[in-house]
């Protein structure tokens, strides 16, 4: 059986790098050594294999191990142990007996790309009902086999035995390297929770040994025979979308002296390539070019103000009862604006990619969330027909959302197309940082009223920011594409989710003002989008209404609470962080170090999300320091919880980082946070102690946990922060310079 | 001008053809094919290329090839040996007692950072055989991990310290 921990299976680097001919090693990435007869057919003509088809999602090997094809990707979420784990259960396999194929357009089948927290919520059914036909198809063949009706066969590790007989057979014996070539029936029947055995309990990560050993299999790590090791040239720092990047002139004697290295260029788009990496960096840093150095961006201390007084697409995406009339007649009224800044996905390794472009195909490696969607792009770019694009996955570090792995993908086929090579690019920390898709920034203003009971009557939210950028920085460099939008609209708008969803409000209204994003920064979608910024917002106000009306800010929410769902992640926080009813500055300290503790609900799209933050904030320095993060997540059937822990431990920690430290910086000609110094993240000394808690419902549908309760967490620190000092911060990352201004100015 | 250097990575000795101020990292990973030590930023700022120079922990993204042509170079790949010559023990184990402590403490997300973390916390115990939560963050601190899994990283080492404490065979 192949470890899903390497992802390049029993094929070891050394044999990668001495295969003869780039297409055959490619072909072979992904095939479990079990299996490979017949995976290397699957892999032979272009995907998507048909999903109504058992051989698409598993084959079963003659060794009685089984693999996984799954079109979702492990980006350190866990998604190849937790999907395994599923199909394992409606089989009853043990987990050690499947592994995963490395998602490739050529193999796995197309389920729409690992974000949205997607992998388990919409994978999840996907791959059970798989695995549940496999399993009557199995069951069926067994029962001829063995002469004994389905009902009385028992199977426990892929070993079925006739109850009452020591007759046995395995499901190796029975189709062991075969296809099933069996379309679903719709017949089978998926276990009930009641009599599950793997799904729901925590199951170690299957890639997490060959991890720690070192010897996992990273994209930075791959190598084609043959290949140039390429580096983008761009200015440090993206201008505004608009811009582009305009070469002016390029000297290419300027590295002349560098040994091998060339100059490709297709239009704006210019990188270098060598046969040495060393070589390759140094012809980036020493080419001389001069780039169009037209000012291009707002000012940045003047931008949530450009931001707030541009020209702006406006739409109201909900609205109930009367607003206007409800804050008119309400007993308690509170208004509350924010600014929230652009910030980076910083991917701890830069994105890399190899590509092998010939004239009538392609191969392309890439640590893409979505290798359907990267073809699509790349057989445009490349001018090549879809299926004659071939992308494979092999995963980079943590991504956390678009980063700049689609852009990566494409400048290494531009590359290997203009220099008639393979070629492998490494962006470099400045240009990850610098031309990364940002979270996009964001102004609300938000106003929310309660009766003289203290029921909220009325809410009502605005938000300015821009769409996400559609079109890569390589393709609109090299072709001069004009800047255009995702048109996907959920998760780049004031979302329901965050805004009001979690309280029984009458009269409501969301409205959306979307700027265009020309003369703005490139963003894409990051961890959670928009959703810090909405219930650092939203929850402030909500917090502040509870502050006047005298009451605790979890019993003001219990009160006002929308369905069993939220009260159920509330209090699981509350519980978790011993809460005891007070209301918001009531347990006043006045040294110079003053605590507090804040609490806060919200979500992404799905699932439901509650924290407690306790802080320190320091009066005379500025100083926060976020001591302990609770955060309760529900979502649905939790298939791992081991796994879904750790991700609501990573959740926190890079809340905790967003709310203190990030912020993309720029002037007017180009972002200037261009590695760890200028765009500050958390570090050891500064992480907070987690408390991660799940709200386990078998009963319930999987949802996302990915991503879940990072909202809830903002708002818990930003009321944190007001319990400790009276004072609101209305704009965040909380840096010293930010907070001693906020307490000055109060 | 491209040289020849004599390197010692793991106890053997290599010689390669390179530009002097070539950073060990290029050399590691691409004439050696070692997977352990990874390019992160280039600027010394991560922690993601972390090797041991003569066992301290250096930043091998910024170290020219041409200044460790007569250092002891010890990368993830030689962690256990190097620790079991450390030790005094009679055979290489598996794995350090770090990596054993990550994996128990089921530490990574991407793990992409975890060769620094590795390395870093194997050369801490070398020093500190009982260090405190705070000796562990500000040992730690110059290593990133984005995906956030700071807390179980000390869990772990702390996890480790014990086990290196308790094991029979530490003959120190
Ligand atoms: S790659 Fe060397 S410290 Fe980041
Ligand atoms: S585990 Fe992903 S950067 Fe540390």
């Amino acid at each position: 059986m192949s470890a899903s921990g390497d992802a390049f299976g029993s094929i070891g680097r050394r044999a990668f790098l001495k295969a003869g001919g780039a297409l055959v090693v490619g072909f072979a990435i992904g095939v479990p050594s079990a299996g490979r007869a017949q995976s290397t057919a699957r892999g032979a003509t272009a995907g998507p294999p048909n999903p109504e088809l058992i051989d698409t999602w598993l084959a079963i090997h003659a060794d009685n191990t089984a693999t996984l094809y799954i079109g979702y990707v492990e980006l350190g979420q866990g998604t190849t142990t937790a999907l395994p784990q599923i199909a394992a259960e409606e089989l009853d396999l043990a987990l050690e007996q499947i592994s995963t194929a490395q998602h490739d357009t050529n193999v796995t089948p197309n389920q729409g790309g690992t974000y949205s927290s997607a992998s388990i919520a919409r994978g999840g059914p996907q791959v059970r009902r798989a695995a549940a036909e496999a399993r009557r198809v199995l069951l069926e063949l067994a029962s001829e086999r063995l002469g004994v009706p389905v009902e009385r066969l028992r199977v426990e590790n892929g070993v079925v035995t006739a109850e009452g007989t020591n007759r046995s057979v395995t499901y190796g014996e029975l189709v062991g390297g075969r296809l099933f070539e069996v379309p679903f029936t719709g017949e089978a029947r998926p276990k009930s929770p009641d009599q599950y055995k793997l799904v729901g309990k925590p199951a170690p990560r299957k890639d997490l040994p060959a991890k720690v050993a070192g010897t996992y299999t990273y994209i930075q790590h791959l190598r084609l025979p043959g290949m140039l090791h390429g580096r983008v040239v761009r200015p440090r720092g993206q201008r505004a979308y608009g811009a582009g990047a305009r070469v002016v002139g390029v000297d290419e004697s300027s590295i002349a002296h560098i040994e091998g290295a060339r100059v490709l260029r297709k239009g704006d788009f210019l990188g270098v390539v060598a046969p040495n990496e060393w070589a390759a960096v140094r012809a980036a840093r020493e080419l001389k070019v001069s780039w169009d150095d037209r000012p291009s961006l707002p000012p940045f201390d003047r931008l949530y103000e450009t931001m707030r007084a541009d020209e702006t697409d406006d739409t109201v995406v909900l609205e109930r009862g009367s607003v206007a009339e409800a804050f008119a007649s309400a007993a308690h009224r509170v208004t509350f604006s924010s600014r929230c800044p652009y910030q980076a996905h910083a991917t701890f390794a830069p994105n890399c990619a190899l590509a092998d472009v010939k004239a009538d195909s392609a191969l392309v490696i890439a640590p893409t969330q979505d290798a359907y969607g990267t073809r699509r792009t790349l057989a445009a770019l490349l001018g090549l027909p879809e299926d004659k694009v071939r992308v494979q996955y092999c995963e980079s570090s943590g991504t956390y959302g678009h980063s700049c792995y689609d852009d990566v993908a494409q400048a290494a086929a531009l590359m290997s197309q203009l220099a008639g090579a393979p070629v492998r690019v490494q962006l470099m920390r400045w240009d990850e940082h610098g031309w990364d898709p940002y979270g996009p920034a964001h102004v609300g203003e938000v106003q929310v009223a309660a009766d003289t009971n203290g029921k909220l009557v009325a809410y009502e939210y605005h938000g300015w920011h821009h769409n996400w950028s559609l079109i890569e920085t390589s393709q609109q460099l090299a072709e001069g594409t004009e800047p255009a939008e995702w048109p996907f609209l959920v998760s780049q708008q004031v979302s329901p989710q965050n805004c009001g969803a979690m309280y029984a409000i009458e009269n409501l209204k969301l409205v959306n003002h979307r700027l265009r994003t020309a003369k703005y920064l490139r963003c894409g979608w990051l961890r959670s989008p928009l959703d810090l910024s909405l219930s650092f917002t939203s929850e402030q106000a909500i917090d502040e209404l509870a502050y006047r009306l005298g009451e605790d800010p979890c019993e003001f929410r219990r009160r006002n609470i929308a369905d069993e769902r939220w009260l159920g992640v509330l209090d699981a926080a509350a519980r978790a962080a011993s809460w005891t009813p007070r209301p918001a500055r009531a347990d006043r300290n006045d040294g110079p170090v003053v605590r507090g503790r804040g609490i806060g609900l919200g979500t992404h799209l799905a699932s439901w999300g509650g924290a407690v933050a306790e802080i320190a904030v320091n009066k005379q320095t500025g100083h926060v320091a976020i001591e302990h993060l609770y955060g309760a997540i529900d979502a649905g059937l939790v298939v791992n919880p081991a796994i879904v822990e750790a991700q609501i431990m990573g959740q926190l920690v890079q809340t905790a980082s967003r709310m203190l430290f990030e912020e993309v910086t720029f002037d007017e000609r180009g972002v200037t946070s261009l590695d760890w110094n200028g765009y500050r993240v958390i570090r050891f000394e500064e992480c907070p102690e987690i408390t991660p808690v799940i709200v386990q419902r078998l009963d319930q549908p999987y949802s996302g946990a990915g991503e879940e309760v990072m909202a809830a967490a903002a708002a818990a620190i930003a009321n944190a922060f007001f319990d400790a000092t009276g004072v609101r911060m209305t704009e965040y990352p909380f840096t010293p310079r930010r907070v001693l201004a906020a307490l000055s100015s109060a | 001008m491209a040289s020849r250097f004599r390197i010692r990575v793991n106890g053997r000795a290599h010689t390669v053809r390179a530009e002097p101020d070539t950073p060990l990292l290029y050399v590691l990973t691409n004439d050696l094919e070692l997977k352990g030590p990874r390019f992160g930023c280039g600027l010394a700022q991560c922690g993601s290329c972390s090797v041991l120079i003569d066992g301290v922990e250096r930043r091998s993204c910024v170290t020219p090839i041409a200044t460790v042509e007569n250092a002891e170079i010890t990368t993830l790949e030689g962690l256990t040996r190097w620790f079991a010559a450390k030790r005094g023990l009679s055979a290489v184990p598996d794995l350090h007692p770090v990596q054993q402590a990550m994996l128990d403490e089921q530490a990574p997300q991407c793990g992409y950072c975890y060769n620094g973390m590795i390395i870093k916390a194997a050369e801490l115990l070398e020093q500190n055989g009982d260090p405190s939560d705070a000796e562990i963050r500000a040992a730690m601190n110059g290593h990133l991990c984005r995906c956030g899994t700071y807390p179980r990283i000390v869990n772990a080492i702390k996890r480790a310290a014990q086990t290196m404490r308790a094991s029979p065979e530490d003959r120190e």
